[in-house]
């Protein structure tokens, strides 16, 4: 893709140059070009299989956990590759959050699953900490709803409390992107609603990038949408644009449900 | 981190961070050296087994009896005849048992008090120390009998298999799918052919395994046997006797001073480790075929 | 085309499930009537020692067969010191090689290691036993006892615990030959469940930031709890129980004269597989069994222990839905 869709007065968080990934043989992701824009939601749309869960992985070398996989390419931010960094990888998924596509409370109390993440970085005092988990659970719309059971296990919440608890632990760390992988996959509509209010909210402090096999949510949630198919970028727009005037025919045929 | 001066936020956390890195360090350190520390101790002991054991090893071992101390030749025919008698005995009575006790409780008592009571007594007696078997068939057979023998020996060991076979059984029959039990059903099969033909016969690659691992697992148990069939120096193939065993010959023989009979130990030794370690490899052979 | 089932054959049928279900409710009836036997023949076997001693038999140390007194401190003590030797060199190893066969190693190399461990698991403890007297002994008295007692002679209280004869036998050889022979087991079991944890659940602590051990002993290791600590009481129950790897080296000496690691001492299975063949019937042989159902007793404590810590575990974590 070559001239970028991004308007002009947006500046760019993260910029994707010439990434190639594979799982073993398997070439998963081919030559993807793209730029993820600041405190915007990008969304990465694609039937089952296209890879956009595997890129979403990228940008916090999630991949590195499993031996037979391997990214190439670039990933910058703030003007370093993420995926050739001799930064350590721990510092760096820590400025880049990830929810996952079901709720994944750790077996510890709602306050230690926020405070979790932080204590791994920062020796706040108790009162700081108290503040920092009450901020966190307040930007994922969840502290009215726990502030009387802190205590309780994560658990304990429905599904979809789990997730905003899971959005909540990785907003304390104060990251500057957000990665959310298919995140109201698991969840009842009635949560799903809530999930997307707060993503409007969270854009104002975070730069969002959401997969998501929703359409229409991604439609719903986001400025810039990327389509992706068995491995490449077919396009990349403002949502607007990509939803009604698909520049490829590949684009549309998804969009208007020629195939699934 | 590319700025030159550092505040002091971002030193503390960098300092934290190296705090972290080390403590990783150390942990994966300490984690390989307990992989190797185990291993060492593996080798060791497989190792001496071999040395000592193999000098021992001839056809005199399986053809001769058990020597007095300090003899020329001997072997431990007895001992090992007696040794498979037993087991196999032992099998034969208490797998039907431990595998109708574990169908009870995959198939028909999963949800009831008498299931779940079963299992918890199961447990205990999962858990419960060897000799403590041996000193209840020694009050239930030998004191009345006046007598030690093989018999008393096979029902020591019995009461050791049943309760591993109905822990596999009831766990293997547990992991078949219901949707298998439930095409049966649909044909009109009643419960004990579902059962007995479809079910078991779903589980029996784990079934089996569960017996053989019981097996290899009482092949070496010295303890119950030492008030049950207690030992003997002659052959004797009549079970209300007292009859030898491996390990009981072994232990009597290393405790001693005399040198041949250390000799013959390892040796016998040697055979129990290589029977077990076969028993253990065919029972995973086995399972993994059939899955 | 099946044809269905004429009368005859649905009755024929029926009974034939009956019979079956009752023999299958009769094997699992015979399992709890094993346990009420084996308890109502040590207690009347033990009989004889628990009117003529009652609990005192528990800490009395004195042990004559001679004289007919007897009394259980010696055996009990050192059933309880070995495991518990044998427990804390065993929990941190295990733990070691679980972490090492779940997340460190090159996954190549993770079944062979894994089947390697099993083995272990599968040697009868008999060879243990014969291996401690005879090679492992020797060693432990020249290069580790001997050092210790040199280094630590001196000192009180501490150097207490490492007088005596440093001849190979004892509580510490006991103790570490049972650590290697139950280290299989609670690896084994500390493996499989460190293996189920979701692999969702592990990504979501490294997405954080989190290094290698913080999310094997913060998250993995809560997570899987109940596993790890049946495990441990797995492990406890055989160290508890064991006959021959403990006989062979603790050097069966029924007297508590010192706190000594190397002192010979002698443990309930042990004194009950050296004496109980030639014990005269009739106080001896009762205070024998009544060491066995001492021993009984501490392992069904044992269960009831882990049973109850897990449930309450469980419930301490706050209500789940």
């Amino acid at each position: 893709m070559q001239t970028s869709p991004i308007a002009s007065n947006e500046s760019i968080k993260m910029s994707v140059r010439d990434l190639n990934f594979y799982y073993g043989k398997f070439h998963a992701i081919k030559n993807v070009n793209l730029d993820i824009p600041e405190k915007k939601v990008t969304a990465f749309i694609g039937p089952s299989g296209c890879g956009k869960s595997t890129l979403l992985r990228t940008f916090n070398r999630m991949y590195e956990l499993y031996p037979d996989q391997r990214a190439e390419g670039k990933v910058m931010m703030g003007g370093e590759n993420m995926i050739t960094s001799k930064e350590d990888v721990s510092l760096i998924r820590a400025r880049i959050g990830m929810v996952f596509q079901k709720p994944t409370p750790f077996p510890m109390s709602i306050y230690d699953n926020i405070a979790y993440g932080v204590k791994l970085f920062e020796n706040l005092s108790a009162s700081d900490m108290d503040e920092r988990v009450e901020w966190a659970l307040g930007k994922a719309a969840l502290w009215n709803e726990v502030k009387d059971k802190l205590n309780q296990n994560g658990a304990s919440l429905s599904g979809g409390q789990q997730q905003r608890l899971c959005i909540a632990r990785g907003i304390a760390i104060k990251p500057e992107v957000l990665l959310l992988d298919e995140p109201c996959s698991a969840l009842d509509p009635l949560s799903t609603a809530k999930i997307e209010e707060l993503i409007a909210e969270l854009k104002k402090d975070y730069t969002v990038v959401i997969v998501t096999h929703n359409m229409q949510q991604a439609a719903r949630c986001s400025d810039y949408t990327a389509y992706m198919y068995l491995g490449d970028l077919i396009e990349f727009g403002a949502t607007e644009d990509l939803f009604f005037k698909p520049k490829r025919k590949e684009t549309e045929d998804y969009i208007t449900g020629r195939f699934g | 981190m590319n700025t030159t001066v550092l505040n002091a936020a971002q030193q503390a956390r960098l300092a934290k961070f190296r705090g972290r890195k080390r403590l990783n360090a150390v942990a994966i350190t300490l984690s390989m050296g307990a992989m190797a520390f185990g291993l060492f101790w593996l080798m060791w002991i497989l190792f001496e087994t071999f040395r000592l054991g193999l000098g021992g090893l001839s056809l005199a071992l399986f053809t001769e009896m058990t020597p007095p101390p300090n003899a020329e030749t001997g072997g431990l025919a007895n001992a090992i005849f007696g040794s498979i008698t037993m087991v196999l005995l032992a099998t034969v009575l208490g797998t039907p048992i431990g595998v109708l006790a574990g169908v009870y409780l995959a198939e028909y008592g999963a949800h009831t008090r008498l299931g779940k009571l079963t299992s918890f007594i199961n447990d205990i007696l999962l858990s419960a120390p060897s000799i403590v078997v041996g000193l209840f068939v020694y009050a239930l057979i030998v004191a009345q009998v006046k007598s030690f023998s093989g018999w008393a020996g096979v029902v020591a060991l019995a009461l050791l298999i049943i309760p591993v076979v109905i822990r596999t059984t009831d766990n293997m029959l547990k992991l078949v799918p219901n949707a298998l039990r439930e095409a049966a059903y649909a044909l009109g099969s009643p419960k004990w052919k579902v059962i007995m033909g479809i079910t078991l016969r779903a589980a029996q690659a784990g079934v089996v395994t569960g017996v053989l691992l019981a097996v290899a697992r009482v092949a070496g148990e010295t303890a119950p046997l030492l008030f049950t069939a207690l030992s003997n120096q002659f052959w004797t193939s009549d079970l209300s006797q007292p009859m030898a065993s491996l390990p009981v010959t072994i232990f009597k023989f290393a405790m001693s001073p005399f040198e041949n009979w250390q000799k013959l130990a390892w040796a016998g030794v040697l055979l129990i480790t290589l029977g077990v370690l076969a028993l253990n490899i065919l029972a995973r052979v086995l399972f993994r075929n059939k899955n | 085309m099946a044809v269905p089932p004429t009368p005859t054959q649905r009755r024929s049928s029926r009974t034939a499930d009956l019979v079956f279900e009752w023999a299958a409710r009769l094997a699992a009836i015979a399992t709890l009537l094993l346990l009420a036997a084996i308890l109502l023949s040590l207690v009347m076997g033990a009989w004889p020692a628990i009117q003529a001693y009652g609990l005192s038999f528990l800490w009395t140390s004195e042990w004559d067969p001679v004289q007919n007194k007897y009394g259980g401190l010696v055996m009990i003590y050192g059933t309880l010191m070995t495991s518990l030797v044998a427990l804390v060199i065993a929990v941190p190893v295990s733990f070691g090689i679980a972490l090492f066969l779940t997340e460190l190693s090159p996954r190549w190399l993770r079944r062979p290691l894994g089947v390697a461990i099993e083995l272990l698991a599968a040697v009868p403890s008999i060879v243990y036993g014969m291996w401690g007297l005879l090679v492992f002994g020797p060693i432990l008295a020249q290069y580790v006892q001997a050092p210790l007692q040199a280094a630590f002679g001196g000192v009180p209280y501490l150097g207490a615990l490492f007088s005596g004869p440093p001849v190979g036998i004892g509580i510490l050889a006991a103790g570490i030959i049972l650590a290697i022979m139950i280290i299989p087991f609670i690896a084994s079991v500390m493996r499989d469940v460190f293996e189920v944890t979701p692999p969702m659940l592990k990504e979501s602590a490294y997405a954080l930031g989190a290094t290698t051990w913080e999310v094997v002993f913060r998250i993995v290791l809560p997570y899987t709890k109940a596993g790890v600590i049946g495990g441990i009481m797995l492990g406890l129950g055989r160290a508890l129980g064991e006959t021959m790897a403990v006989t062979f080296v603790i050097g069966n000496f029924n007297q508590l004269d010192s706190l000594s690691l190397f002192q010979a001492a002698n443990s309930i299975t042990s004194a009950l597989a050296n004496e109980f063949a030639e014990a005269s019937e009739g106080l001896h042989q009762a205070a024998l069994i009544y060491l066995g159902l001492v021993l009984f007793f501490i392992t069904f404590v044992v269960l009831a222990l882990s049973k109850l810590l897990l449930s309450r575990l469980q419930k301490g974590e706050g209500a789940r839905t």
